[in-house]
């Protein structure tokens, strides 16, 4: 936001493909969330150079950007960002609607991944009738809608208890299988060791 | 545009902020409703105003006379002015600018008017024919009295329409002889005075024939003219004229301010409209700073609402939301609030000044308080324009915020 310039990713050379499911790992001040947001087209970087499904995705407009969130990318937040006057259908519908996707097609696909996620019979509760879980496992179903290729989870499990969070990981594991590229970030260890590779993020650069 | 979807979309949010909307809609549907309301009342005095002067011509002068207050050529004051026949006919040949000129003077005593059996005490007029200009007389039918009736001495009359039918009921007038005194006087023709006079009863006589019949000699109360001007400079030039004119017949001072009074109309108008110009221009300054009040109140709002919807925003814009889709949900939001609000605001207003209009009988100087509905639809639209740009500034820079910013965490 500011206009000085603050570095906190020096250099990232990392290479993740399709279908993997890799977490990043790092205290606070590392700079793993800078990362997710560079990789899901939510922040710019300054050098460098960014692939997504080999295409070069810097200084993008911000509606090409927006186009590319949209078709490729899913999002599952810590604290699930949920828009709160919507019910889970609807939020879980959300992303269609910006694909241009009529009303009637879109609830019903949200309420199919709604079934997927257990969550039918909660399609018309309001987020603040639904537990942490409950609205973790909507988030992750409007994240999977669009049937991107990448799922990008900030702490998905940050605001959970340990049992739900192990839920919440099955799930992404499952998505996983499913051929999509999961990456997680996390400051817990072991929701690290639950996925197939670790990247260590401190103060900036990747840890081996 | 239209998009069904994104209606239902903004549908859904107004519905499920129904606060923040009614404090939206309520700025916007105050300040057209009071700016209706202010354009109506001062649309109602100058109705009244134009219903005061309607009722006769408005570029007249009358001159009523009085009597000497200074000394003059050795006499005394307190010497009682008298006009006769010949103060007019002198008037209207030697004042360049006067049309018509009449006199309204009035037969003093019990007079009996009756037609058969029918008899009743009517306001009797001796006049010149130009009277009927200078009191926009309407003939109804047969005619006024004319120059030929002043020069013969005519015993003709012309009946006022409620004369008529109160003499006449639904007989024919024209051509029969009513009786004044016991004096025959024929019907001539019947009229309508216009405004404030209508409805009134009165009869007109030759002023010539009055002044035989009653023994007047050549005495007139008063006189009064329509001149060929509406300026207000050149009306006074007239009143001068008239004013230095009869000093001299009747040899008196020309400043005696008490020997005739000559009232203006122009120039009573002009004290009229002056005020009322004063009063619009009052009520569109504060018409017009209930609408800034309604614009301001709008954009405070929509700042409001966009602070206090970054966080769905930046969670929209996550999930590939443009900044365009951004900013034309806000606005669109903000459009339909707007001019919903001020629909009804304008619906109120009018409404409301039409039940006044219709349950509240005409006073003096207010009347029918209506509204151009044009100015009060370009207001709207001014407050709805308004509404939408006072929407867009801070729905584009809503659309700017990074989403990563807007979904940090508190």
């Amino acid at each position: 936001m500011g206009d000085n310039k603050l570095h906190v990713l020096k250099g990232i050379d990392a290479h993740i493909r399709e279908g993997e499911l890799v977490s990043i790992m790092g205290s606070s001040g590392s700079g793993k969330s800078t990362l997710l947001n560079i990789l899901g087209i939510l922040d710019n970087y300054d050098s460098g150079e960014y692939l997504l499904n080999n295409t070069l995705v810097k200084d993008l407009s911000e509606t090409k950007a927006a186009h590319y969130r949209n078709q490729f990318i899913g999002f599952v937040f810590q604290s699930f960002n949920l828009v709160s006057f919507k019910n889970a259908m609807e939020n879980v519908a959300l992303p269609l609607y910006y694909k241009g996707i009529s009303r009637k097609k879109r609830n019903l696909m949200a309420l199919e991944y709604l079934d997927k996620m257990g969550l039918r019979n909660w399609a018309e509760h309001m987020p603040n009738e639904l537990s942490g879980g409950q609205k973790q496992r909507v988030a992750i179903a409007r994240a999977l809608i669009t049937q991107p290729k990448v799922i990008l989870a900030d702490e998905p499990t940050g605001a959970l208890d340990s049992v739900t969070s192990l839920e919440v990981m099955n799930i992404l594991k499952d998505v996983n299988r499913q051929g999509i590229t999961v990456i997680i970030v996390t400051h817990e260890k072991d929701i690290s060791e639950m996925t197939q590779r670790v990247i260590r993020l401190r103060d900036g650069v990747i840890e081996n | 545009m239209f998009d069904l979807d994104k209606w239902e979309e903004i549908f859904s949010s107004i519905g499920k902020n129904k606060l923040r909307t009614f404090l939206t809609a309520f700025s916007v549907f105050w300040g057209i409703f009071m700016l209706i309301i202010l354009l109506g009342a001062g649309n109602g005095l100058e109705n009244g105003l134009k219903n005061e002067f309607s009722n006769d011509a408005i570029n007249t002068i009358w001159v009523y006379s009085g009597a000497t207050t200074m000394p003059h050529n050795g006499m005394k004051p307190g010497r009682h002015v008298q006009f006769t026949n010949a103060d007019i006919e002198e008037i209207k040949r030697t004042v360049p600018g006067v049309v018509h000129i009449s006199t309204q003077t009035n037969i003093y005593g019990e007079k009996q008017i009756n037609y058969k059996n029918n008899q009743g005490a009517f306001e009797i007029r001796a006049s010149y024919p130009g009277h009927r200009h200078i009191e926009k007389l309407e003939i109804l039918e047969g005619r006024f009295i004319n120059d030929a009736d002043i020069m013969a001495f005519r015993k003709v009359t012309a009946l006022s329409k409620s004369v008529k039918a109160a003499l006449f009921k639904e007989e024919d007038a024209i051509g029969k002889y009513i009786r004044i005194n016991n004096i025959p006087v024929k019907v001539v023709g019947i009229f309508d005075d216009s405004g404030g006079e209508k409805g009134r009863q009165q009869l007109y006589l030759p002023i010539t024939t009055a002044q035989k019949v009653f023994s007047m000699q050549n005495r007139i109360d008063n006189f009064m003219m329509t001149i060929n001007t509406t300026s207000l400079e050149e009306s006074n030039a007239i009143v001068e004229k008239i004013r230095a004119k009869v000093a001299e017949r009747h040899n008196f001072a020309i400043e005696d301010q008490g020997a005739v009074f000559i009232s203006n109309k122009i120039k009573e108008l002009k004290k009229y409209t002056n005020i009322f110009d004063g009063v619009n221009i009052f009520i569109w300054i504060i018409g017009i700073g209930t609408i800034i009040a309604g614009i301001v109140g709008v954009s405070n709002i929509m700042t409001i609402v966009v602070k206090e919807r970054t966080k769905e925003i930046g969670i929209r814009k996550a999930l590939g939301a443009t900044p365009f889709s951004v900013v034309s949900l806000i606005v669109q939001e903000a459009i339909i609030i707007t001019s919903v609000a001020g629909y009804f605001g304008l619906v109120a207003g009018v409404g409301l000044l039409e039940a006044v209009a219709k349950n509240v009988p005409p006073a003096p100087f207010f009347d029918r308080p209506e509204v151009d509905i044009m100015i009060a639809v370009y207001a709207t639209i001014l407050l709805v324009v308004a509404g939408t740009l006072a929407g867009i500034f801070p729905a584009m820079k809503a659309a700017q915020i990074k989403p990563v910013v807007a979904l940090r965490d508190e």
